[in-house]
């Protein structure tokens, strides 16, 4: 009898302990919760309207706006397949659990979008639920887009029916079981959609109010900067902490002095974000550098700032990243670093650019000290883009040359050894196991 | 923009994102330089800005400012330069020679700064400098050469 | 390139080419019409042209026309000096110029065809120009001696003076040179005796270096001309696609940029600096008709290559009856395959060109400078005549300037532009649209009775070179390059038979420093590797005991495995801790060479060279510096090779692009490299290749011997050599 009621009660505090978990999850702030101020529906906002595209583009024919939209949305990064053509998908992207491929976004009839009604895309991109009825995967990030106005998702649907028809099927993905189950992905958008529009904050600034529009409805930037909870849903209690993006860290872009961009100058910011970089920041590399070629490159100013100044109201959030080291030695210290693969590599493939003092040899977008990614102890993004490398040779633009193909796991693990242990505060201890794993994402 | 080039001042009409080996070369005519990988790999394109070696194909023209550019064509007018040279003649170092005006600006630039390098030494100076003759052992006899003289 | 000449008869190769016909006729031309028409790329100064090779001006100025191009080889000083020895001349007093295309005067004594490769410059020229040079000399004395009335025998020659000892008087070649060259040409010519000799044997400086280091050498990538355009191209990534369309209007829109011009297999955007027509390229959509090619994936490359390797073969050697003795006994078997490889010579393609009235001007350096003429004659469909070529040092050609398709593309490019236009290729395009080492597939079977091997069969398949670049080479089914290395092979195996098996993908192929030995000797290295391993011998021992035949052979081999004290372990390496010691030998271009390499293997599979000792005889030598500094480079060419050299294919188009991914050996990647010569009075061999194809086997070997794999198939693959793999 005891025995039983114990069971009893411990199987309820199992149920409670799980549904107050679960709950944590579920109940969880707004995205921009943070900012003082109440909440309006649109139509009773008194400001200028946060969405659409921004007063310069006002009176600008429909085709661009419609383009500037889905830029401010950044469709293309992820529904163009590398080398493919733009918008016809195919791109793979590596989840733990599978694969999945991004569908055409095409008018084509067959393949892509050319039959979907109006309705079918707005259900489509505010619900994340397919014309079929099917429920779409949160790696779409329509929990974000949900905010979008329907008049703004309409003209990027009419954007994408301006384009020429891609005949090119949907691929599909290799999610095992239970994810692959996508009934379950219903109960997710009911637990973690909101649907419901963007909601400007009465009190904030228009440019605020721009902002979070840009930054929460359309750039969907905490898809990638918010860390997840177990049920992959976006941490907000943890908002911009830092997460992770095909195998890349996205940095913590909360106003955290030392782990986020507490101590970034605005201009630094905008330029960052307008540009793909700052002076003494590093280059936008991986998927934040298809963001900014795609996507915040093509901005207004106004929407910039709009930006920056939305960025830099999010409450500061740490994440326990070390303090960044300052100017490396002039000469090497090889007597300290005990890695002579590492050495060599750098030395060879690396200096020319970067400098023996990591300062930048002959342009400070080659500049490695003081980066986050090099004070980063994982040094994932070290080894990301020495695996990826960056932008196109020939051009003035930051170029990187991919060293994937010709180098091994244990030779690129040493050289990105070397350069946080040269370079950053934290020697990392990338292994070359670590290296095919990176390999393995995308 | 007034680029100073071996002692030199020379005006040139360019976009300041043009790097520096094109002006070098197709602006000015100065072919001593060599076009290699395009992608600081090679190293046959170095030049110094002020004494230090660097890849000019990566240096943006419009960054360099009143900064005195060497060449290979001017290299021998410095001690180093000249010792590097010298000893590349005596040892024979050279074969195609396509990439060895970057090697010399490489060696030479170490030898400046480091009068009595040690093989390590000539590693981390000289990695990035690639030939295809596959020189290496008479470059690095070559540097210590120099260094004796 | 064709088997070497055989050391024995000292029989050129063009005999084996041509069986035997009009040895040297070509040649012999040149030098019996010493007033020939010959015309040389530079201007020469006023004076008298002594036969295709050799003129002397008033002032002194002697200047040799050199029919084998400079590329790094060091030819341009080891033919003046076989010119300067026997004309008494000083070597740093002479101008050299390289040959126009004229094949009567300069055609190879070994190709026919005017060419520079295959390690056969001095083999093929050190004997004519001696004689161009005594010939002149004795012209020249025969002048002196007709105007002071006394015997040429009593006249002695020195650094461009004629003197006459008795007398005390002296002339200098340039006062008699104009009386000398009315004078016919000696029919009998005695050359020096090996002891007269000042300048052949002797570690004479490069008449090269000076200029090379100071950075005034002018490659063909450094011709300037007045009002000059510069362009840069892109073909279809895909290997024979079309261009499909081209919005050219980006690119023109970039300041700078004159014109695009659009041919129907690559895109040119031509400017005013090469910076800017990038940007106009870079700017540019163009949108490409992949065409047939777009499924070829390298898995593919090689399944198909293999599976040829089976069909049957050309016989290019029998001895005996192999097959039969190859059907039971101790037999063992293997497979050795060769990847693609780009040259990537540090001078990228490039070529200057000026089309204008019917006729067209060409400034580029090239190894073929008649196949340049041509090629360009044709690809403007006008008479070779009209094209003048203008040659020039080359920035390493390692085979990829046997070709003339960046001549061609550039002259199809050039015939839409007005006035001279330079044509210089990216790096990634001069990888990816190249004609790269075929892909080469060497089967090998042995058998092996009381540790000796009794029978030996080589199969060797791979896309042939020799059909497309000398077509009448390639007779009754053989690629004579292919095979060479198989056919004639140092040790002693029994009965032979050795087959060859052309299989053409859709990928073009070319020479590659080393050639056809650089998988047939490969092959065969590794495989006597195998037998040894697997008959528990050691592999020097080994081979020594096949090569009782060969003295020259066991010679090199026992210097190399002496100086590098075989026997005793490899010493130990920050860079790993598995240890091996590796040796091979190899004969060919009429050389002898012997490696042993060391390596050191990291627990993930990194191979690190840490020593590389090399015994070599290559005959009689004409400069010895020279020589090893070939020997150093060819080992650094085979090191980069064997370690990472790899041209693959996906979807048609070349996965590697530039230094990133196509991967040379970095002087902080080098091992130390001991060169060891036997003296030697036999006729010349080759030195630019041979150490390029004795390093790569020594390697493998090594590299089996630190871990007990045997990789089959080239590059090193790390993975499989892992501890633990």
């Amino acid at each position: 009898m005891r025995i039983r009621r114990v069971l009893v009660l411990i199987a309820g505090a199992i149920v409670v302990a799980v549904a107050a978990i679960v709950g944590w999850m579920v109940f969880q702030p707004g995205p921009y919760a943070f900012a003082k101020g109440s909440p309006v529906d649109l139509a009773a906002y008194k400001g200028r309207p946060p969405t659409g595209v921004p007063p310069e583009l006002a009176h600008a024919d429909a085709a661009t706006r419609g383009e500037y939209l889905i830029r401010m949305a950044d469709c293309e990064a992820c529904h163009t397949a590398k080398g493919g053509s733009r918008f016809a998908g195919g791109r793979p992207f590596v989840l733990p659990f599978g694969t999945i491929y991004t569908p055409n976004l095409t008018p084509d009839p067959d393949t892509g979008i050319g039959k979907w009604s109006d309705a079918q895309f707005l259900n489509a991109v505010h619900k994340g639920i397919a014309p079929d009825g099917s429920h779409y995967y949160p790696a779409f990030p329509y929990a974000s887009y949900t905010m979008l106005t329907d008049a703004d998702v309409l003209a990027i649907k009419a954007y994408l029916f301006s384009l020429k028809p891609v005949h090119q099927a949907n691929r599909p993905n290799t999610f095992g079981f239970p994810v692959n189950q996508r009934w379950l992905m219903a109960i997710w958008a009911r637990l973690f959609n909101p649907d419901h529009r963007f909601r400007p904050v009465e009190g904030q600034s228009e440019a605020w109010n721009r902002g979070a529009y840009l930054v929460e409805a359309a750039g969907h930037c905490g898809e990638c900067h918010t860390p997840r909870n177990l049920l992959q849903a976006l941490d907000q209690r943890r908002k911009f902490a830092g997460g992770v993006a095909e195998g890349w860290n996205a940095y913590n872009i909360s106003t955290d002095r030392n782990d986020g961009i507490g101590d970034w100058p605005p201009d630094d910011l905008a330029v960052y974000l307008a540009a793909g970089h700052a002076k003494g920041r590093g280059v936008a590399s991986g998927p934040m550098g298809e963001a900014v070629a795609l996507s915040l490159a093509h901005l207004t100013k106004s929407d910039i700032a709009a930006i920056v100044t939305y960025l830099r109201s999010v409450p500061a959030m740490a994440s326990g990243l070390p303090k960044a080291a300052g100017p490396a030695p002039a000469t090497p210290k090889l007597a300290n670093i005990d890695n002579p693969v590492g050495k060599r590599l750098f030395e060879g493939n690396c200096v020319g650019c970067h400098a023996w003092t990591g300062a930048g040899a002959a342009a400070d977008h080659a500049r490695l000290t003081g980066l986050r990614s090099v004070n980063d102890p994982s040094a994932a993004n070290v080894v990301q883009i020495i695996l990826n490398g960056r932008g196109k040779p020939g051009t003035p633009k930051p170029y990187m040359p991919s060293f994937a193909r010709s180098y091994s796991d244990a030779e690129i693990a040493a050289v990105a050894n070397y350069i946080t242990a040269r370079f950053g505060s934290t020697p990392s201890k990338v292994t070359p196991a670590d290296v095919a794993a990176f390999r393995k994402e995308n | 923009m007034d680029l100073k080039i071996n002692g030199a001042n020379h005006q040139v009409d360019v976009p300041d994102d043009m790097p520096l080996l094109w002006v070098i070369r197709d602006v000015l005519g100065m072919t001593g330089t060599k076009f290699g990988c395009g992608i600081a790999q090679c190293g046959a394109c170095t030049v110094h800005v002020d004494g230090i070696a660097i890849r000019s194909c990566q240096l943006p023209v419009g960054t360099v400012g009143g900064r005195a550019i060497t060449t290979i064509e001017g290299i021998g007018d410095t001690s180093a330069g000249a010792k590097i040279q010298k000893a590349w003649i005596e040892l024979e170092v050279i074969q195609c020679g396509y990439c060895q005006p970057g090697q010399i600006m490489s060696a030479a630039a170490l030898l400046a700064a480091n009068p009595q390098p040690d093989d390590d030494a000539i590693d981390a100076a000289m990695a990035g400098n690639l030939c295809r003759c596959g020189t290496y052992v008479r470059i690095r006899e070559g540097i210590k050469h120099a260094a004796r003289a | 390139m064709p088997p070497a000449p055989e050391a024995a008869t000292g029989l050129p190769r063009r005999a084996v080419l041509y069986g035997g016909a009009a040895l040297t006729a070509g040649l012999l031309i040149g030098i019996e019409l010493p007033w020939g028409a010959a015309r040389a790329d530079e201007a020469v100064p006023a004076g008298k042209r002594f036969n295709a090779f050799i003129h002397i001006a008033p002032d002194d100025r002697v200047t040799f026309t050199l029919p084998a191009v400079e590329m790094g080889q060091g030819v341009y000083t080891s033919q003046a000096q076989c010119i300067a020895e026997e004309l008494d001349v000083a070597l740093d007093a002479v101008i050299a110029a390289h040959a126009p295309p004229d094949q009567a005067n300069y055609g190879s004594p070994v190709f026919v065809v005017q060419a520079t490769g295959g390690s056969t410059t001095t083999m093929a020229w050190s004997g004519p120009l001696r004689k161009a040079g005594a010939t002149a000399r004795a012209m020249l004395v025969a002048a002196a001696a007709a105007r002071w009335r006394v015997d040429a025998g009593s006249l002695t020659t020195e650094s461009g003076v004629i003197a006459h000892g008795p007398s005390g008087r002296s002339i200098r070649y340039g006062e008699v040179a104009d009386a000398a060259s009315r004078l016919s040409p000696p029919t009998e010519i005695k050359l020096k005796e090996p002891a007269q000799f000042r300048l052949i044997g002797k570690p004479m400086h490069r008449i090269d270096t000076p200029d090379k280091a100071a950075g005034k050498t002018v490659y063909g990538i450094d011709r300037m001309l007045p009002g000059m355009k510069f362009a840069t191209l892109m073909a279809s990534p895909v290997l024979g696609g079309k261009v499909g369309s081209v919005d050219q209007s980006k690119a023109l829109a970039v300041p700078g940029v004159a014109q695009v011009v659009v041919l129907d297999d690559l895109v040119a955007v031509v400017a005013g600096n090469t910076w800017t027509a990038m940007q106009g390229l870079n700017a540019l959509a163009i949108e490409w008709a992949p065409g047939t090619n777009a499924g070829l994936d390298q898995a593919q490359l090689w399944t198909n290559l293999e599976k040829a390797s089976l069909g049957p073969g050309v016989v290019a050697k029998r001895q005996g009856d192999a097959p039969a003795k190859l059907r039971d006994g101790d037999v063992f078997e293997e497979s050795y395959e060769l990847p693609y490889l780009a040259h990537a010579p540090m001078e990228m393609t490039n070529c200057t060109v000026h089309v204008h009235d019917g006729g067209c001007e060409v400034w580029t350096g090239t190894q073929v400078p008649g196949f340049a003429q041509t090629g360009a004659a044709k690809a403007l469909g006008i008479a070779p005549e009209k094209v003048t070529i203008n040659n020039h040092m080359i920035g390493g050609g390692f085979g990829r300037r046997l070709e003339v398709d960046g001549v061609i593309k550039a002259v199809r490019i050039a015939a839409h532009v007005d006035g001279p236009v330079k044509v210089t290729w990216s790096r990634e395009e001069d990888i990816r649209q190249q004609l790269y080492r075929p892909l080469y597939h060497e089967r090998l079977k042995a058998r092996v009775e009381n540790g000796r091997i009794i029978a030996w069969h080589h199969r060797v398949t791979g896309g042939s070179v020799m059909a497309h670049w000398l077509p009448p080479a390639f007779k009754d089914g053989i690629d004579s390059d292919a095979v060479d290395g198989a056919t004639e092979v140092p040790y002693a195996v029994g009965d032979r038979l050795v087959e060859y098996i052309r299989h053409e993908s859709a990928v073009p192929v070319a020479f590659w420093r080393g050639v056809g030995p650089n998988g047939s000797i490969f092959a065969m290295e590794c495989f006597l590797d195998l037998i040894a391993s697997k008959t528990g011998v050691d592999p020097l021992a080994f081979r020594r005991g096949m090569l009782d035949g060969t003295p020259r052979a066991l010679g090199v081999l026992n210097l190399a495995a002496d100086k590098a004290g075989w026997g005793t372990a490899a010493p130990p390496s920050p860079f790993g801790t598995r240890r091996g010691r590796g040796i091979a030998l190899m004969n060919a271009f009429g050389s002898f060479l012997a490696a042993v390499a060391d390596v050191a293997v990291s627990d993930a599979g990194d191979v690190r060279v840490t020593r590389l000792v090399i015994a070599a005889d290559v005959g009689k030598v004409v400069n010895p510096d020279i020589l090893e500094a070939q020997i150093q480079g060819g080992a650094v060419f085979g090191l980069s090779a064997v370690l990472f050299g790899k041209i693959s294919f996906a979807g048609g188009q070349v996965e590697q692009g530039n230094f990133n991914d196509y991967r040379i050996l970095r002087i902080d990647e080098m091992p130390a490299i001991e060169v060891h010569v036997v003296p030697s009075t036999a006729d010349f061999g080759g030195i630019g290749e041979p150490g390029t194809v004795v390093t790569q086997p020594a390697i493998a070997n090594a590299v089996f011997a630190a871990t007990g794999v045997q990789l089959t198939r080239m590059p090193i693959d790390r993975a499989l050599i892992a501890k633990g793999a």
